[in-house]
């Protein structure tokens, strides 16, 4: 193999790492633009989108089990703003069904639910919708006492709070599905398989990966351009205060953020987990990765984060053929340090925007 | 400065000092471990409570800079210098009664620096660090600043992992005690427990000491003023750049010094203890202690780092620690700790006495009145 087409196959890995890297930025910019905070849970809604997709793939068709996914880590993704950064100080019938499901989920992760409960046995069922009502009771019950003492926060503490859920997440998904590596099925061909561009081979999975980023980036884009909804949030980041008096339920807007950075980073971790396989810890790294791309480009700014993603995925790509495979992350940070102390706000942040804001 | 602010510090060494009697006699001796290293941690936390509370810049590195204290130290204490014993330097170094001679544990006799000069290298490697590195990063603002000083977190952890002097992933182990006065020694022998966590609480409460009376000072009101509004702070006088670099140094020394003295208690030091989720960690504990508040900052930081050393809650443990930490940012957001709750707790006895004594008065000229 000649030096170039070995240069072309490290831009291959690169692609496939900054792709990821990309999807959870704009997940990111997404949920800043709406609240100003940086969602530390991103990384993790990525993982237990994978997982709860690969789990699914063993018994139902492929794109059911994606669909199913992208739907439950989305709907995860509701009920984490919904019970945790919303601020309402009245009583929310929402918030109870949330921290409803909350419960259910932590007396099944304590081992309450029988694991039979498919096996149509009477009392298994009775079991069931015992604890169901336990969950909903106790849920309204907290809702009932404790919905007036909650508290104002700034936008560090809210951090702080998704910084909690991401343990929560990620100890979660460890009591779920173990220390393993898992990996969902490849969606066209195998592992050997191979798509060749010349002298340079790589897995068609990447086309799917790269496919997937598109997809993303131009569904976005349309979103954000030409829906009624898109159209509202831009306005909801421009200025909440003058956004609520047009009318625009901001309340709402900031959920749908949540929802579609969650549902858009589990499409990404399903997409790629044949080639970079899950596990329940990579959460952490990724949403560091992530956050850096955040910043590279520019807080607030998707289609930057989407280039400077890949930009960093093929920086780290390249720099694990030069130097030790530990000064791996160290090249794409110190690349990220040098940028912030020329451009404080990211290549294609507004300086002068990103002067007047404390976050 | 009143007597008022150091009553709090007579109580904590009152609780200290009956915790280690009650764990003492009840033979539970071997809980002391983790309380000290918990108070290290303290030492750790308290310098980044002055940069988040006070500055309101978050430093999301801190464990990096624990981490320069701790490694530096280490190599210092732990490399063998009698290869070098007849060069000019270390023969200055060895006449200046800088050097110890002790066995390791094979026997043999080794030449090592002394711990106080690492202590004192540590310390001035860290704070030149964090110098060079606060110039340009705290022109950096929120979010940016954060990722600045991350990376930074992730460049040491890296940097420690990859070079071989610093022990690759299986850190530096067999790290000799730190004897401050002959009988009193920073030390992981087990025997030592009950003057090592006395030692550490001193240290704590120096630190402690420290903290509130910068507090307090001019340059406490100052750092407010900057954490108030940073615009108005640099209209009225304050140069804010300088007070923010300082305050950053500070709580990189105190990161440093928790970390260079804590390695001598536990003996080693490994790339796992100086992660980037150690320091989001130490920004998570910061502010579930409140923020603001040293006194929060000292007794949360100790509660729940010493719940997760002993693993309470066994496979639990981090779910406990999150859920704590999400019930305190959404019910208490100042810190479950604090002066004013107590104050408030108060403050209806304080005004039904008040009424008493207006009652009392009244009734008294009453009486003037008749007589």
């Amino acid at each position: 193999m000649t030096g170039l087409e070995l240069f072309f196959q490290y831009i291959v890995a690169g692609l496939t790492r900054g792709s990821i890297y990309a999807v959870i930025a704009i997940g990111f910019n997404i949920i800043y633009n709406a609240t100003g905070i940086i969602n530390f849970a991103q990384g993790e809604f990525v993982v237990l989108g994978a997982l709860i997709g690969i789990t699914f793939a063993s018994f139902i068709p492929l794109p059911l089990a994606i669909l199913l996914a992208v739907v439950l880590a989305a709907l995860y993704g509701a009920i984490v703003e919904i019970v945790f950064i919303r601020y309402e100080r009245r009583f929310s019938a929402l918030r109870a069904l949330g921290i409803s499901v909350l419960i259910f989920a932590f007396l099944a992760l304590a081992g309450f639910v029988p694991d039979q409960f498919l096996a149509f046995s009477l009392i298994n069922w009775l079991i069931l919708l015992l604890l169901v009502a336990c969950a909903l009771g106790l849920g309204l019950l907290i809702e009932l006492v404790f919905n007036n003492y909650m508290k104002e926060r700034n936008i560090l503490r809210l951090i702080i709070i998704t910084i909690g859920v991401s343990i929560l997440t990620r100890e979660a998904m460890d009591h779920v599905w173990g220390k393993e590596a898992y990996a969902f099925p490849f969606f066209s061909g195998n592992e050997v398989s191979s798509v060749s561009l010349g002298n340079i081979q790589f897995s068609p999975q990447l086309l799917w990966i790269l496919g997937t980023l598109l997809l993303i980036v131009i569904a976005l884009y349309a979103f954000f351009k030409f829906s009624l909804w898109g159209k509202a949030m831009r306005a909801t980041s421009l200025d909440r205060q003058a956004a609520r008096l047009c009318g625009i339920n901001t309340r709402f807007l900031i959920t749908l953020s949540f929802i579609i950075s969650a549902g858009m980073g589990a499409l990404a971790g399903i997409v790629t987990s044949p080639l970079t396989q899950t596990k329940y810890d990579m959460g952490a790294h990724l949403a560091i990765n992530g956050f850096a791309v955040a910043i590279l480009g520019g807080l607030g700014n998707s289609f930057a984060a989407a280039l400077a993603g890949l930009y960093l995925g093929i920086l780290e790509a390249l720099s694990v053929a030069i130097l030790p495979n530990a000064f791996k992350d160290i090249v794409a940070i110190l690349i990220l340090l040098g940028v912030l102390f020329i451009r404080p706000a990211g290549i294609f942040g507004s300086q002068k925007e990103s002067a007047l804001r404390d976050f | 400065m009143s007597l008022k602010n150091y009553l709090p510090v007579l109580g904590f060494i009152l609780l200290a000092s009956c915790l280690q009697l009650l764990l003492s006699s009840i033979g539970l001796n071997f809980l002391l471990g983790p309380l000290t290293i918990a108070s290290y941690y303290g030492v750790v936390l308290i310098g980044l409570s002055l940069l988040m509370g006070f500055t309101g810049q978050v430093s999301m590195g801190q464990a990096g800079f624990f981490g320069i204290g701790s490694y530096v130290q280490a190599v210092l204490v732990t490399l063998d210098l009698r290869p070098w014993r007849d060069s000019g330097f270390i023969g200055l170094l060895d006449k200046l009664g800088l050097l110890l001679t002790r066995k390791d544990i094979y026997g043999q006799e080794v030449l090592n620096l002394s711990p106080w000069v690492a202590l004192a290298l540590a310390l001035g490697i860290t704070a030149l660090i964090a110098f060079i590195l606060g110039l340009p990063v705290l022109r950096l603002k929120g979010h940016y600043l954060a990722m600045a000083t991350l990376g930074f977190g992730i460049i040491i952890h890296s940097l420690v992992y990859s070079v071989k002097l610093f022990g690759l992933s299986d850190g530096i182990s067999g790290v000799p005690e730190f004897s401050l006065i002959p009988g009193l020694a920073i030390s992981s022998r087990l025997t030592e427990r009950v003057s090592n966590f006395y030692l550490a609480i001193a240290v704590l409460i120096v630190v402690i000491l420290l903290a509130i009376n910068l507090v307090n000072s001019r340059i406490g009101r100052a750092l407010r003023a900057l954490h108030g509004n940073e615009l108005a702070a640099n209209s009225v006088g304050i140069n804010t750049s300088r007070y923010k670099l300082y305050t950053f140094v500070i709580s990189a020394l105190l990161a440093a010094l928790g970390g260079a003295l804590l390695v001598h208690f536990n003996g080693m030091i490994g790339p796992s203890s100086i992660d980037v989720m150690k320091s989001v960690r130490l920004v998570a504990l910061v502010a579930a202690g409140g923020m603001d508040s040293i006194w929060g900052v000292v007794y949360m930081g100790f509660i729940l780092n010493f719940i997760s050393l002993r693993q309470v809650f066994g496979s639990f443990d981090d779910i406990f620690f999150a859920t704590i930490l999400i019930i305190l940012m959404l019910f208490l957001p100042h810190g479950l700790i604090r002066a004013s709750y107590f104050v408030k707790l108060i403050q209806p006895l304080k005004n039904k006495l008040k009424i008493i004594k207006k009652d009392l008065r009244a009734r008294l000229r009453l009486k003037q009145g008749q007589d």
